[in-house]
């Protein structure tokens, strides 16, 4: 799954704007988010900033709080330090916004200026804006035209192109009655014939619309998640500005002057600026990344929400096989071989259109049977829901059936008074123990094997599946077969457990059952009688191609209307909860070299002794405090990159993870500082003279 | 360290670890409701203080603001009742040397103080106080405070234990408050009393003693119901003395025996906390890595205690004065230590009274070694190795929601504590205990280095000043109650805000926590899987510690710098670390 995440081609890629164009959006952005109504919503930068303007004074009158040490440069350099600190920050901002934006301004084109065919009555129509079209309204649309907005299909039958909303080229069949494949979406144009549609959305409740704030951030709100960090921040931004305001006084009791532009860089240092300029970005990016995956996410918690997914609801059908059954093996009674198997199974199934019949004939041909061309005389027999069977009247007279095994039985026991040999029902139960449908196969009289129907996994399920148990998360499979088969699937599969026989309504009975476990529940969906289940589930994902009932209950959208995305989703989820706690323990981590920068700078004047602390040999004390100034600013940009991409993730146990990230982000986070600030030490303190 | 000081300290702690055990257990059995085989005597006296309480009262169910609330009135009366007695005092009995009321300065200190569980005294016991108010506002609430810190972190551990899955049942206030009086505080008293009063600690209520000395003249000697003070006085990590020297004086802590016996009840309640929480939340496990963090910190810090008062000081060594240990010769510094107790016995009595937050000393902190003094500081600083009765775990637990929130995230989960998620809300009241700790040392330290009001009552100047001041806001802060000495306490000012400061520290951080257990208590249990943060893993624990050090220790860096840091380097220059192993 690691693999998985990122790599997808990106369904955007089109109306995207380069890489370098964003760049330069962002590097504007920054400068307008210095407007204090956009700093005072992250506390942490909002004292950063505040502190620019105290040593911004400084720097024009040096001695404005009292007699000091330091002249104008000193405390101008910090200023400018304290400006790219918060500028770092911005920019992080303005970059990960920048690609929704780019999105959403993408999408804002599809939806100008389109007008509607408002239908007034049976044989009139109105063109109007399609701001002007309400909910309930009818409305008709023809070949070429862009669908002014979201619907329920009433008439007609259309090809869509919704590659303005999925990236999907390829058009759509829609057409009204189905469960599925009834709906339109505002801004997608319709390739073919005509549609009536009723309107399902007021104007700004579209499908569109959401996308568009959504993708945009414009309206982001922080999660439940990011607030509680927000406040933890907080605090402990508090808490050094107590630190840092009684240490003046403190110093002052033994006589050392401690200039004010040096007290605010402790203070901007050994508060949480790394993580406080990138929380915003490492947010925005997660939801990007979701987006890019080509899910919408009706808000940030659904994204947080999806890391925290313990339990795993997917149906059968669709999502863990390819939902068609095909033919994957032969079963010869006693007095034949494969080969007669084969042959006959060919001949039965040589008129038999439909898919499974089509995978008899790849089948048998594969195992070297060979078509007579003498068959296309004969006729084909349909399959009945009475007889269950279907097969080839042969030109030599002779009948190849195939079908259910009691209907076959019956078959030859009624039209030629023979009856089933003993071995029948074994060889139909071998296969069926393995998960497959036995098909009888008999030509006359006589039964000549067992066809085994199988529904086959999609390739990579079962690595998935271990993936996630590995992260503890338990997979429940949902089917409609009987329990011998789900059994079946189920272990080829290796979800953990299954629901047979199951009607819609007992997806939400598991579900239920699940949480009152306690345990986070996560499923896709599309029918509409999938929509309980889907507002009922912590995480519900639903098709694109699904119902409007669905995708309103649902907290995801998944635009390609594939399933296993789930599986992806938790990974996007988990992926933005970890990068936030690696940053936040690198960013506080990073203390302890900043105090053995700062602190013997300080004080190594009035107090000699104290020198001994400053362990990494800082040339003077202006360059000490600069220099961790200045790394505390340039590790923004450094980990932009990571911030915005999410740290490397891949599934393991909860304890591995915590050892790899401690490790990395937590002694990393206490060894690098170190390093840095003795390197801009060294590049900084020949200019200081 | 000497082979002696490292068999004492290795003895002693696993003396006090192997008493914890059980008493954890007992601990567990008593507030879980469960028989024990004192059942039968404590029973019938536990009913008979209900039936006064009245039966409503102790049996109904309390939420946790019911809980905090009735804990906080009930402290607020005994508050408002020892500030009475001391301030009546000559108008009351037993005062056989007549000492005069209390001045309400003083009284409001000391009443603080003491309801508090600091027993930070700004006055000196055998010349201030009466017997009776030495047994009524000084031994009593030594009991109360005791069982108040006691029950507000069993009604936390109640918070997160099993039972409370969507509840909000915290127990009730009295009953425990009742039972940890009668089970866990009162009855050891009874056992160990004796023994110290065989140790030579007076048990009486004659005044004083006149002694004919050898070379003439005569001495009054003042004494009083001593030995039943001092057992509480440890066992309820109070630290008050009934006289000035506290534990140094030979009728608090005679012998070295005594000395034993006081340092190991000292820890013994919380660390069996720890075990009794372990019970209580049913996870064991958890509670053995909690134990061996704050285990871990301890024994380092009684480590450096002891190796830096073993070094001694240069200035010394420059006199020409041996400093070495040898026959008959302890060696290090000397200075303010009872040659009865010696260097390894003073350190580890000192490192458990402030680990534990206890405050008692049997040595005068103000001339150790600067590196001594700072590990005194920054225990109490840190607040939670092992802590004070039911509160030192409380913040330990505080450390641990911020440990989980951090390293929770980092295995790509929303976090959880024993399954219950922390949202905004926990962090909220989370920060705000994280918070009010450094606020309330270091704003009035400043404050009182401004001034000069709280300059004129230093006994130092320069960074041992420093110390002084910080010593004495943080020991109140931590309800240590211990003094640095050289500061004169007993002024309008430092009694008025360290009384303040010793209010918010207590009954903040407890509010806070109680408000974090209600708010734990009402949420629904996630179901624990392997995608779980494990929290009962060495792993975890170091990360515990780590958070412990970084956030709570590094705070106060600026300002342990400024103090016994920057004496430490002056004092021993640029050999100051060398030669530490010895």
């Amino acid at each position: 799954m690691s693999a998985a995440v990122g790599h997808r081609p990106e369904p955007f890629e089109i109306h995207r704007k380069g890489t370098r164009e964003l760049v330069i959006e962002a590097v504007v952005d920054a400068f307008r988010k210095f407007r204090p109504g956009v700093q005072i919503r992250n506390p942490v930068m909002f004292i950063v900033w505040l502190s620019m303007f105290v040593t911004l004074a400084l720097t024009f009158d040096p001695g404005l709080f009292g007699k000091t040490t330091v002249g104008a440069a000193y405390d101008g350099f910090v200023t400018v330090i304290l400006f790219f600190t918060v500028w770092f920050a911005n920019f992080a901002e303005a970059l990960a916004e920048g690609r929704g934006k780019a999105q959403a301004d993408s999408l804002r084109q599809t939806k100008t200026d389109v007008t509607a065919r408002r239908i007034v009555d049976d044989d009139t129509f109105e063109v109007i804006m399609a701001g002007a079209l309400r909910k309930g309204d009818r409305v008709r649309v023809e070949s070429g035209e862009i669908i002014p907005t979201d619907g329920e299909i009433l008439e007609g039958i259309a090809s869509v192109d919704e590659s303005a909303i999925t990236g999907e080229s390829a058009p759509v069949l829609k057409e009204p009655g189905t469960d599925i494949f009834s709906t339109v979406t505002g801004g997608t144009r319709i390739l073919s014939d005509w549609l009536v549609f009723r309107v399902a959305a007021d104007p700004g409740h579209t499908f569109l619309d959401r996308m568009i704030h959504l993708v945009e951030g414009a309206r982001r709100q922080k999660t439940p998640n990011e607030i509680a960090l927000t406040v933890l921040l907080a605090v402990l931004s508090l808490i050094f500005v107590i630190v840092v305001a009684t240490l003046k006084p403190l110093a002052a009791f033994l006589h050392i002057d401690l200039d004010v532009a040096t007290l605010v860089a402790l203070l901007v240092a050994l508060m949480p600026t790394t993580i406080g300029a990138l929380l915003s970005a490492i947010g925005i990016a997660g939801i990007d990344r979701a987006t890019r995956f080509n899910v919408l996410a009706m808000s940030g918690r659904a994204v947080e929400a999806a890391g925290d997914v313990q339990t795993l609801i997917l149906d059968k059908t669709g999502t863990i096989t390819m939902g068609n059954r095909q033919a994957t093996e032969f079963v010869p009674l006693p007095g034949h071989s494969e080969a007669d198997v084969a042959s006959i199974a060919l001949a039965a199934s040589w008129y038999d259109t439909t898919p499974e019949g089509r995978s008899i004939v790849a089948l048998a041909v594969a195992r070297g049977a060979k078509h007579d061309p003498a068959w296309e005389r004969g006729q084909g027999v349909l399959f009945t829901a009475e007889t269950r069977m279907s097969g080839t009247d042969l030109p030599d007279g002779r009948k190849a059936r195939k079908g259910a095994v009691a209907a076959v039985a019956r078959y030859v026991q009624e039209g030629f008074k023979a009856s089933a040999p003993a071995e029948l029902k074994g060889a139909a139960e071998l296969v069926a123990r393995k998960g497959a449908t036995p098909l009888a196969l008999a030509i006359d009289g006589d039964l000549v094997g067992v066809i085994g129907l199988s529904d086959v996994l999609k390739p990579g399920m079962r690595e998935r599946f271990a993936h996630m148990r590995s992260l503890g998360i338990k997979t429940i499979m949902v089917t409609g077969d009987n329990p011998i088969t789900a059994r079946v699937i189920a272990e080829q599969a290796g979800v953990d457990d299954f629901v047979a026989e199951a009607k819609p309504e007992d997806k939400i009975r598991v579900i239920r059952s699940e949480q009152a476990r306690g345990r986070l529940v996560a499923m896709t969906g599309d029918g509409t009688n999938d929509a309980p289940a889907l507002a009922q589930a912590d995480v519900g994902l639903a098709m694109h191609s699904g119902t409007v009932p669905a995708k309103e209950a649902a907290n995801m959208i998944d635009l390609d209307s594939d399933p296993t995305k789930l599986i992806d989703v938790v990974a996007i989820g988990k992926q933005l909860l970890i990068t936030r706690g690696a940053l936040t323990t690198f960013s506080i981590a990073n203390d302890v070299a900043k105090y053995f920068a700062m602190l013997p700078a300080m004080f190594m004047l009035a107090l000699p002794g104290v020198s001994a602390l400053n362990v990494m040999r800082l040339a003077t004390p202006e360059s000490a405090v600069l220099s961790a100034l200045i790394f505390n600013a340039i590790i923004i940009p450094i980990l932009i990159p990571l911030a915005l991409r999410g740290v490397r993730f891949q599934p393991t146990t909860a304890n591995r993870m915590l050892a790899r990230n401690v490790l990395l982000y937590g002694l990393g986070g206490l060894i690098v500082p170190f390093i840095g600030i003795k390197a801009i030490d060294l590049l900084l303190s020949p200019f200081l003279h | 360290m000497s082979p002696a000081a490292f068999w004492q300290i290795v003895l002693e702690l696993l003396a006090a670890g192997a008493l914890s055990v059980p008493f954890g257990h007992y601990l567990a059995r008593v507030f879980q409701d469960q028989k024990t085989w004192l059942d039968p005597i404590v029973d019938p006296i536990d009913r008979a203080i209900y039936r006064l309480i009245g039966p409503d009262a102790v049996n109904q169910a309390m939420d946790w603001k019911g809980y905090a609330g009735n804990m906080l009135l009930t402290n607020l009366l005994m508050g408002l009742l020892i500030y009475a007695i001391l301030s009546w005092q000559g108008h009351l009995p037993w005062n056989p040397l007549h000492f005069a009321d209390v001045s309400p300065f003083l009284a409001f200190n000391t009443a603080a103080s003491f309801i508090t569980n600091t027993n930070w005294q700004a006055y000196g016991g055998e010349s201030t106080l009466s017997l009776f108010s030495q047994m009524a506002a000084i031994t009593f609430p030594m009991f109360a405070s005791a069982a108040t810190g006691l029950v507000a972190a069993i009604a936390f551990f109640r918070a997160l234990g099993p039972a409370c899955d969507k509840g909000r049942n915290l127990g009730n206030f009295y009953r425990d408050f009742v039972r940890a009086l009668t089970r866990v505080f009162l009855l050891p008293c009874l056992f160990i009393t004796p023994i110290l009063v065989w140790a030579g600690s007076p048990e009486t209520l004659a005044g004083m003693v006149t002694a004919h000395l050898v070379q003439g003249g005569i001495q009054h000697i003042p004494m009083g119901p001593v030995a039943d003070l001092e057992v509480i006085k440890h066992l309820g990590t109070n630290g008050g003395g009934f006289f000035n020297a506290n534990s140094a004086h030979p009728f608090e802590n005679p012998t070295p025996l005594s000395n034993v016996i006081e340092t190991l009840l000292m820890m013994v309640t919380p660390m069996a906390l720890v075990i009794a929480f372990g019970r209580m939340v049913a996870s064991p496990r958890l509670a053995r890595v909690m134990y061996g963090v704050m285990a871990f910190m301890l024994v380092v810090a009684v480590s450096v205690m002891v190796i830096a008062e073993q070094r001694g000081t240069p200035l010394l060594a420059h006199a020409g004065l041996m400093q070495h240990a040898g026959f008959g010769q302890m060696g290090g510094n000397m200075v303010g230590k009872e040659v009865r107790f010696g260097i390894t016995q003073s350190a580890i009595f000192d490192t458990v009274s402030t680990a534990f937050t206890t405050g008692s000393v049997n040595s005068l902190l103000d001339s150790y070694t600067p590196l001594g003094g700072m590990v005194a500081l920054v225990q109490m600083m840190l607040n939670c190795v092992f802590g004070g009765d039911g509160v030192g775990l409380l913040n330990f637990l505080m450390y641990g929601l911020f440990a989980v929130f951090i390293a929770g995230l980092m295995v790509g989960r929303t976090p959880e504590f024993l399954g219950k998620k922390i949202e905004k809300r926990e962090i909220v009241l989370a920060s705000l205990a994280l918070l009010v700790h450094p606020l309330i040392i270091l704003a009035p330290a400043a404050w009182s280095l401004m001034a000069p009001y709280g300059v004129n009552a230093l006994g130092n100047s320069g960074s041992h000043g420093l110390s002084e001041v910080l010593y004495a806001f943080v020991s109140a802060a931590a309800n240590n109650g211990s003094a640095f000495a050289g500061l004169n306490g007993n002024t309008p000012w430092y009694n008025i805000v360290l009384g303040l400061v010793m209010l918010f520290g207590r009954y903040a951080s407890i509010i806070f926590m109680l408000a974090l257990g209600g708010s734990l208590a009402a949420k629904p249990r996630v179901q624990e899987t392997i995608g779980t943060l494990k929290i009962d893993t060495a792993l975890f624990g170091g990360f515990w510690l780590a958070t412990i050090i970084v956030v709570g220790a590094l705070t106060f860096l600026p300002a342990l710098v400024l103090g016994p840091i920057a004496e430490f380097f002056a004092l021993y220059g640029h050999h100051a670390l060398s030669g530490m192993g010895r």
